[in-house]
């Protein structure tokens, strides 16, 4: 390996390691929001559940953009190296916070307050972390590798989940070694490693990006005295740099950002809410295939610097459009337990408890069953006490409701490989989509200028697809797939104008 | 293709504010449905966040429709106004 190749692999290695942290730190708060939820925004309080929607919906979807403006014009103005260490030690220290934070039923009303607070913090540090790294890995790249080293900083956010995940799945099982009693800890003050555990990961990134040197463009332009003098006005404020900032949003980034998010996130939500799939199996599916689609990042950023970026991008959205009912649907058909029970199943336990609500006296049966390929589900009835003549029966529960249910080894691998499938779709589109980017922009208002685009990209457009289609599952009840259509909706308009407006040429100079 | 991209261009023009129309006439139904709090800050946030974007595509539209995205620029000097 000669010098040269040493010294990109310490970019990306360095750029790398603090963005995927940067994603880790951010999406736990996220996979543990009802832990946090109990822990400071009791729903008893009105106020505290107020704090809790901003905190959900103003992290990720306004204050993101936001980071993005913030730290990309000090990026352009003070340089990339010192900016992406800056929102590394912001996300850090925020997340580091968390953990520490004393719980409402300690501190009252503060609780939730500071939590906030610091959420936002990560909001802000994560909307000007992405374009910082990206930008940095590609102005060190050689010409006709820019796809292919930019793809790795790609994988970071896809990593970051997976590194949330796995934390998250490993401190919930081992703090004692009764499961339930695990868990039960977990809830309690277990939560707070995974936030804790953040420092030591951001210390060390910290350290090696330190070592690191400003990128060799950005020096340039400032030994030279070009460094841009109002990169948020030469970014917005001119119409030539402007319509380019639109075009990344519609033609590339807004259908890229709602790829990603039904691949990764609203499947997820998909097969635990709607096919009532168990906690973990639902996550370690994603897990799983999460570790086989990984290196299609890289495959497609590469095979973006010989055919470019453009049409690989469109193709990942196309196959979205096209595929996200069928395979979805596949995921509704073979979680039915109306079809599971056409064969014997066993039942392995009964439990039933009498309830009273709202003067209402109920039987509620939890029968677990399993069948003979290996699945299991619990059967939930709530039997009514009603008058019957001069005696009161309880009256048959006629909807049960099936929880908690476990596929059988073939159909879990088969859902890995369909889930898997979805997120190769997502590294075809987001794989190549750095390299897109730093191409469309010019050196001194590049941070800026790509930063804006992929945050509102990503954090509205893909950032919600989770809520509006799980929304839009509950103003039109009758079909369980209505949600997709944003998704659809959405990367079709975009994979529109991406095709008719962006150009396939790699630019080979992106020194300007 | 340039005839085809400038005439698009009138599709995202109609586009945008059409998008903003029915972002605004389901949050007044749903609002009006479920007026708590949590649901009037989830709409005022959609509405927030969207309509500005329906705004910028609606400006999209236009530079279309003006033939700005004919030619993409190659350089840095072809970004200056």
């Amino acid at each position: 390996m000669n010098q040269n190749n040493k010294g990109i692999w310490k970019v990306i290695g360095a750029s790398s390691l603090g963005t995927l942290i940067e994603w880790y730190d951010f999406y736990i708060f996220g996979s543990l929001a009802t832990v946090i939820a109990g822990q400071f925004f009791p729903k008893t309080n009105p106020t505290a559940a107020l704090l809790s929607t901003l905190a959900t919906f103003a992290a990720g979807f306004i204050v993101r953009p936001f980071g993005a403006l913030v730290f990309g014009r000090l990026g352009d103005l003070i340089g990339r190296k010192h900016t992406f260490l800056l929102t590394l030690m912001i996300m850090g220290g925020a997340t580091f916070g968390i953990g520490l934070v004393p719980s409402y039923e300690s501190i009252g009303f503060a609780a939730p307050v500071i939590v906030l607070i610091l959420r936002l913090l990560q909001g802000l540090a994560l909307g000007g972390e992405y374009g910082g790294a990206a930008t940095y890995v590609a102005e060190h790249a050689p010409v006709n590798k820019r796809g292919f080293y930019t793809s790795w900083i790609q994988t970071t956010a896809t990593l970051g989940l997976f590194v949330s995940l796995g934390v998250i799945l490993l401190t919930r099982h081992n703090l004692d070694p009764d499961l339930t009693k695990s868990i039960a800890k977990f809830n309690d003050w277990g939560w707070r490693i995974p936030f804790l555990v953040s420092i030591l990961l951001v210390v060390v990134s910290i350290y090696i990006r330190l070592k690191m040197n400003e990128s060799p463009l950005f020096e340039k332009l400032k030994k030279e005295g070009n460094v841009s003098v109002n990169p948020l006005k030469e970014s917005f404020g001119h119409k030539a740099n402007l319509k380019m900032v639109l075009l990344a949003l519609f033609g590339a980034t807004m259908g890229q950002g709602v790829i990603w998010y039904t691949g990764q996130f609203y499947v997820q939500s998909f097969l635990e809410n709607q096919c009532r799939l168990d906690f973990d199996q639902s996550r370690m599916i994603v897990l799983w295939a999460i570790v086989f689609a990984t290196p299609f990042f890289v495959v497609f950023g590469s095979l973006s610097d010989k055919i470019g970026r453009k049409w690989i991008m469109m193709a990942g959205m196309l196959a979205g459009i096209l595929f996200y009912r069928p395979l979805f649907s596949v995921f509704v058909k073979d979680t039915d337990v109306k079809e599971w029970v056409k064969q014997d199943v066993l039942l392995i336990q009964t439990d039933t408890t009498l309830l009273n609500n709202n003067n209402l006296q109920l039987k509620q049966i939890n029968s677990s069953y399993k069948n003979y390929y290996g699945a299991t589900f619990t059967k939930i009835e709530t039997d009514t006490l009603t008058p019957n003549g001069s005696q009161s029966v309880y009256k048959k529960d006629t909807t049960p409701v099936f929880i908690n249910k476990k596929l059988g080894l073939e159909k879990y691998i088969k859902f890995i490989f369909l889930v898997w499938l979805m997120i190769v779709f997502v590294t075809m589109v987001y794989g190549p989509i750095a390299a897109f980017l730093v191409e469309l922009f010019p050196t001194k208002i590049r941070y800026t200028s790509m930063s804006l685009p992929y945050h509102i990209g990503n954090g509205v457009f893909g950032g919600l697809t989770p809520f509006i289609a799980t929304l839009l599952t509950t103003i039109y009840t009758g079909d369980p797939l209505t949600g997709l259509w944003y998704p659809i909706i959405i990367a079709a308009l975009c994979m529109i104008i991406g095709s008719l407006y962006i150009s396939n040429k790699i630019d080979p100079n992106v020194n300007d | 293709m340039n005839k085809i991209k400038r005439l698009a261009g009138i599709l995202w023009i109609v586009i945008g504010p059409l998008a903003a129309f029915y972002l605004i006439k389901t949050a007044v139904q749903e609002i009006a449905a479920k007026p708590t709090v949590d649901t009037k800050i989830q709409w005022f946030v959609f509405a927030g966040v969207f309509i500005p974007i329906a705004i910028g595509m609606m400006i999209f539209g236009y530079y279309a429709l003006k033939g700005e995205y004919d030619h993409l620029p190659e350089s840095s000097e072809e970004l200056t106004d």
